[in-house]
């Protein structure tokens, strides 16, 4: 039987009748996979399964130190589980996320002319998988990493939740130097992944004269530049393509050309050494995003009592029906702090317009002026961990703390 | 040759599209553009660790392929999926079901569960960096008692604009695999081969048709030779005599080692700048270089120069190596004095770099790097003289001898491609599976119950235009008519520049029909045909060129209409003509021409008033 063998091993099967022998890799929905001499995987009966040999102790590769240049800038690499380094394993077909400095300066060996560095990890999950307490672990790691001497800090993230993780970390973290998120859109191991220019660009951007969170991803589909976004006014606007992170309501802060990896800074870009260095960690994590939709029963508003904040993505300039209204005051009341934002996500929220916005602003929802429904979210949990005056909430969810909110909107789509 | 003395071993890998409704891991259609249809375009770079590029040293491997930017085309026909920016879709089945037909056409076993992989291949014409490729049956049989090792399923690769510019437009057509053992001896063998896989393809009906649709590769070696794998053989009539040329290169390589050894020939490690050596040179190549180095092969004298395939010496194979380095070539003191090297040149580096009668140099001209891997590269292959032939890639030129490509791949640079999902191949669609008809067999149907000839029947079976045949057949036209027709005029009046490529199989059929229900002559099918592709519609052209009533019948026909109607004709004279001639028509029409019939009654009424 199959389950007693283990990756690697030989084994001998059966293809219908057809003998093969091959390298045993798993089992899979009831199959046998294994690899045949010619490279390729087939799945067999696991019934027919019969042990050659044993698998052989793999050499173990000496490990392979990569010098660093010691007149380089240093910067800190934190992974928390996006891969932008990954070895392929051709005997059995293994693909692993690298995540020391070693081996990700061996996969993308164009870091080492950029800076020397310390690579830390933090956690090891897929990005869906990301939590509040994890946002502060971040934040304190980073601190860490700054205040022991680094010029700058990577973070590698998976995309998929890399905006919000940003933001959260914009809020909690005063930062004299750069903190730049970068991720892969394409798995780290094809030879094609964007993993080695947004590497490299970030990177550059870690190394320049910026002192805030950003984010740092390719800017078209071509491997021409990566755009520099401020953490706040990013967002993954495609699931797949390369250039998926794009700034809302303002253009990204600069951009970092490839190969050249020369970095280029806008005026509104915040400049190293503007911030003094501060963690402020507390975050409130009863807090919700709920996206409203024709037709939405009030009730769906009320499983948030107890909740101590809630962003609404409400429709156009920022409503929810008439219905869902006293839902909404109802929360309120019960102390809750309610900001509306917009499906849109361009443009900035306005309640005075419509009947039910003038509705909602009486039950004492807070606009939410021009911020993206993450960066309202997760600034909503920062506001609640560190405030409990009602006005006092409304004053910092409705000012600019991390350039989250602009006071004109001089940006079109 | 004697093959069997020297111990030529050979297979081959077929490659050739399908002829899908989509593509194998997109939606896209399978449809090939003209680059100038292109909607967009972008650029990459391929990022491949050194270890897959096999044997170019790291500092080349750095300069010369981490950093190389690709350009593609796309069109309104290409999808993110070929842009390598979205996951692929699941296997395409018409093409998994076209390759299961096959594997029951040569006895295979089918996988149980087919994964797809990832195989590495970092010359830009995969976007990803590889290419997606799934194994599907194992273990057939050739009439001949030759074994079709695998069938596999996979992803066709971009076509190659010029340099580093490609066209997304072939990426992802489906394309099968068919790879047979080293089970065939003899040049002819191979070629016979290939031509029998070539028809049990054409045989489903579902494939591509036409040049670069179906590339063939070949396996070589003879007994102390090695493995060289030949790459993109086209032609299917060069097929033996690039295997020939292969067992010469390889005798050849053989006795330049032998000789070498007896020489006990070596080669000289140092290589030497000797650019101030051609500082006044009437060389061109030289001339232009920045640095030129050149290194001794102690020995080798007279042997670099030596061909060992038709219009390739070992000096090219040199070359071949060097090119890696993106240089153009070397020069060996074999070829020289010439290019422009004088004699007194030749002589001077000999003293200089302390080179014996007996010995050969190589020069590398070019950049200081390129230069540098181009020595080093040389010095390889040179070395490798000494062990015989090495194992290598390597692609035909015309005519059928070969240039080194690239080292032979191993299995190693494989693995699963974790986006597309293992599909199972249950016994229930196996047996549902169904082999067609081979064209062989075809054609001896076609032979025996449709009485064409041997030689037609084989044109019938292998022409794109079978299923216009059958369909013809099927109407109930006579097999040789139908098949003369389709084979013969269409061809012959392509030749004269008719567009026949405007006709549709429904016009052909219309026309074909007339000749059988006797409305056309089968004499007037050129003409008729013309006319169509023209423009004109079909029955108005039969019409016009019916030879279906004669002069005498129609003659006959327009008597017996004026004679019926003699009061109405003798009353408005010529003006009867315009009424008279609906009635002819509605005999006459498709069989005569309008203006014939009108001069007929014309005739008959004058004489008649
Ligand atoms: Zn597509």
């Amino acid at each position: 039987m199959s389950d007693t063998f283990t990756t690697g091993d030989i084994v001998a099967a059966s293809c219908r009748g057809q003998p093969v022998e091959g390298i045993y890799i798993t089992d899979r929905d009831g199959m046998a996979v294994v690899k045949l001499g010619s490279g390729y995987n087939i799945g067999v009966d696991p019934a027919t399964c019969t042990l050659v040999a044993k698998s052989g102790e793999t050499a173990v590769q000496p490990p392979l130190t990569v010098e660093q240049d010691e007149s380089l800038p240093e910067l800190a690499i934190i992974s928390t589980g996006g891969t932008i380094a990954s070895k392929i394993d051709y005997r059995t077909g293994a693909v692993t996320s690298q995540f020391t400095a070693d081996d990700i300066l061996r996969a993308i060996p164009g870091l080492s002319s950029i800076g020397r560095y310390r690579a830390g990890v933090l956690a090891t999950i897929l990005s869906e998988n990301m939590t509040p307490s994890i946002w502060q672990d971040l934040a304190r790691a980073i601190h860490a990493a700054i205040r022991d001497g680094a010029a700058g800090v990577l973070v590698t993230h998976g995309t998929d939740t890399m905006a919000y993780s940003a933001s959260a970390v914009s809020y909690m973290l005063d930062t004299p130097v750069p903190v730049v998120f970068v991720g892969s859109q394409r798995s780290a191991d094809r030879p094609s992944s964007d993993n080695v220019m947004n590497g490299m660009c970030a990177a550059a951007a870690a190394g320049a004269d910026l002192g805030e969170i950003a984010v740092t991803m390719h800017a078209t589909t071509n491997d021409d530049f990566c755009a520099v976004h401020r953490a706040t006014r990013v967002r993954k606007m495609h699931t797949s393509r390369r250039d998926a992170f794009q700034s809302h309501g303002m253009a990204p802060i600069g951009r970092v050309d490839f190969p050249s990896l020369a970095v280029h800074l806008t005026d509104d870009a915040v400049r190293r050494g503007a911030c003094t260095l501060a963690l402020h960690d507390r975050l409130e994590e009863r807090c919700g995003l709920l996206y409203f939709y024709p037709g939405m029963a009030p009730e769906i508003l009320r499983a948030y009592e107890g909740y101590r904040g809630l962003v609404i993505a409400g429709t156009g300039l920022g409503h929810v029906s008439t219905g869902c209204i006293r839902a909404v005051r109802d929360l309120i009341d019960a102390g809750a702090a309610v900001v509306m934002t917009s499906q849109c996500l361009h443009g900035r929220v306005c309640d005075r317009v419509y009947d039910t916005g003038r509705d909602l602003l009486s039950a004492g929802v807070i606009e939410g002026e021009d911020m993206l429904p993450e960066a309202a979210l997760t600034k909503l949990m920062w506001v609640l961990g560190n405030e409990s005056d009602p006005e006092r909430v409304q004053r910092l969810m409705t000012a600019d703390l991390k350039g989250e909110i602009r006071r004109r909107s001089d940006h079109g789509l | 040759m004697d093959y069997k003395a020297l111990g030529l071993k050979a297979g081959i890998e077929i490659h050739q599209q399908l002829d899908t409704e989509e593509k194998l891991f997109c939606r896209c259609p399978t449809t090939l553009r003209k680059t100038g249809e292109h909607a967009g375009e972008f650029f990459r770079y391929l990022h491949a660790t050194v270890s897959e590029m096999g044997e170019i040293d790291r500092a080349a491997a750095e300069e010369m392929m981490d950093r190389r930017q690709f350009h593609y085309l796309t069109y309104d026909t290409t999808c993110l999926v070929e842009n390598d920016e979205e996951p692929p879709a699941p296997m395409n089945r018409e093409a998994l079901e076209i390759a299961l037909a096959l594997a029951k056409i040569f006895a295979m076993h089918p996988v149980e569960q087919v994964h797809t992989m990832r195989k590495l291949v970092i010359d830009g014409s995969n976007t990803s960096g590889f290419q997606r490729t799934a194994l599907v049956a194992m273990g057939g049989i050739l009439p001949n008692g030759g074994v079709v090792e695998t069938i596999c399923l996979e992803e066709e690769a971009a076509q190659r604009v010029e340099g580093s510019t490609f066209s997304l437009d072939r990426l992802g057509i489906p394309l099968v695999e068919i790879t047979t053992s080293p089970c065939m001896f003899t040049p002819e063998d191979v070629q016979q081969t290939a031509e029998y896989i070539g028809m049990v393809l054409r045989s489903t009906g579902k494939v591509k048709r036409g040049l670069g649709t179906i590339r063939q590769d070949i396996n070589v070696s003879i007994a102390a030779g090695a493995r060289v794998e030949i790459k993109g053989v086209q032609e299917l009539d060069l097929i033996a005599e690039v295997v020939r040329r292969e067992a010469q290169r390889q005798t050849t390589l053989l006795a330049i080692r032998d000789e070498l050894r007896a020489r006990r020939a070596s080669v000289g490690e140092e290589v030497r700048d000797v650019t101030p050596l051609f500082a006044g040179t009437e060389s061109s190549i030289l001339k232009k270089a920045k640095v030129i180095r050149a290194f001794v092969l102690h020995g080798f004298a007279g042997l670099v120069g030596r061909e060992i395939q038709p219009g390739r010496r070992l000096g090219s194979e040199i070359s071949d190596y060097v090119k890696k380095c993106g240089l153009g070539g070397i020069f060996h003191s074999d070829e020289l004095p010439a290019y422009g090297v004088t004699a007194e040149e030749v002589a001077r580096l000999r003293e200089h770099l302390g080179a014996a009668d007996e010995d050969a140099i190589v020069i590398v001209s070019g950049s200081k790097e390129k230069t540098a891997c181009g020595a080093r590269q040389a010095q390889h292959r040179a070395r490798r003289a000494l062990e015989g032939v090495p194992e290598e890639t390597r692609k035909m030129l015309e005519e059928g001898s070969t240039s080194y490509m690239r080292p032979l791949p191993g299995a190693a640079r494989m693995y699963p491609e974790t986006d597309v999902f293992p599909v199972a191949i249950p016994d229930g669609l196996w047996e549902e599976i169904r082999a067609p008809e081979l064209l062989c067999d075809l054609a001896r149907r076609f032979e025996n119950d449709l009485g064409l000839d041997a030689a037609l029947a084989r044109q019938v079976v292998s022409s794109e235009s079978l299923p216009l045949f059958r369909a013809a057949v099927d109407a109930g036209i006579r097999p040789n008519l139908a098949a003369r027709t389709i084979l013969g005029t269409l061809k012959e009046l392509g030749r004269d520049g008719v567009a026949v490529s405007r006709l549709a199989p429904a016009e052909i059929l219309a026309v074909l029909r007339a000749v059988e229900d006797g409305t056309v002559a089968k004499e007037a099918i050129p003409e008729i045909l013309s006319a169509v592709a023209a423009g004109t519609a079909v029955a108005e052209a039969v019409g016009a060129h019916a030879g279906g009533m004669s002069d005498g019948d129609l003659a006959t026909l327009v008597q017996a209409i004026v004679a019926d109607r003699i009061d109405f004709v003798r009353e408005k004279g010529m003006r009867a003509l315009g009424p008279l001639m609906g009635l002819v028509m509605a005999e006459a029409r498709g069989k005569v021409d309008g203006r014939k019939v009108s001069e007929a009654l014309r005739q008959e009424i004058s004489r008649v008033i």
